[in-house]
């Protein structure tokens, strides 16, 4: 499960309508589940720029360089990296096999926000299952916004 | 001694430990000091034929070492060594 406050919330769905028709992408940052629950606590989030230029109305890439900097400001913060974020661009908020392929962040939560005609609509997170790239796979987990 | 900062997918394979230092010299020697310390890392970050993983990428500081010279990049004491999966993905 993906524990996230209201402005968190509100600030990456809004910034995928900053980004449409273009996807947006950002980091999750917070706390991995303690013990065994499972929860991911959000504490604040970090836009991040779309490196894919080239093809953003259905591409992201978030630059590695970019990534070590928000994680180590996290770190000065005492927050982990517990996920990610991306728009679907007038696309349902579910897992394309490209968002698969490409995700190899076991463990962490990758959160789709389908953006239609400009407005933010369903949001919905999945985690990163699995033992490594050989059986990994994407589950709906649910998100509790508080 | 250069520390390797772990991404918090690879920690359960690092005794947890968010960063590890290493005994290296290079790039190459601080990626194999790490496996050595912590052997089930080896097939998160390499392949079965022993090379990195495509999505790996590997920064010395804040340079990707693939633009410098790669795993004969020199490391000194107080450097950080960053491993980050790719961060991508997309509709289709």
């Amino acid at each position: 499960m993906l524990k996230i406050r209201r402005k968190e919330y509100a600030a990456l769905r809004q910034h995928g309508e900053e980004t449409y028709p273009h996807e947006c992408c950002g980091v999750l940052l917070g706390q991995m589940p303690a013990n065994d629950n499972g929860v991911r606590t959000v504490t604040s989030v970090a836009r991040a720029g779309n490196t894919r230029t080239d093809s953003a109305h259905n591409r992201y890439n978030i630059d590695p360089k970019e990534l070590i900097r928000i994680q180590r400001e996290g770190r000065e913060r005492g927050e982990d990296i517990v996920g990610f974020y991306h728009s679907h661009p007038d696309h349902p908020a579910q897992w394309s096999p490209t968002d698969l392929a490409d995700a190899h962040w076991v463990g962490c939560s990758y959160v789709i926000t389908s953006v239609e005609k400009g407005k933010a609509a369903l949001t919905n997170s999945f985690e990163l299952a699995g033992d490594g790239e050989d059986d990994k796979k994407l589950v709906a987990e649910k998100i509790e916004v508080a | 001694m250069p520390k390797i900062q772990i991404p918090t997918p690879l920690r359960q394979y690092a005794g947890k430990q968010p960063a590890v230092e290493v005994n290296a010299g290079t790039i190459g020697d601080a990626l194999s000091d790490l496996v050595a310390r912590h052997p089930e890392l080896r097939r998160h970050l390499y392949t079965d034929e022993g090379k990195l993983r495509a999505f790996v990428n590997v920064y010395l500081n804040d340079e990707d070492v693939r633009y410098l010279q790669k795993e004969a990049t020199a490391v000194k004491d107080g450097d950080s060594i960053s491993i980050v999966p790719s961060i991508a993905g997309g509709l289709n």
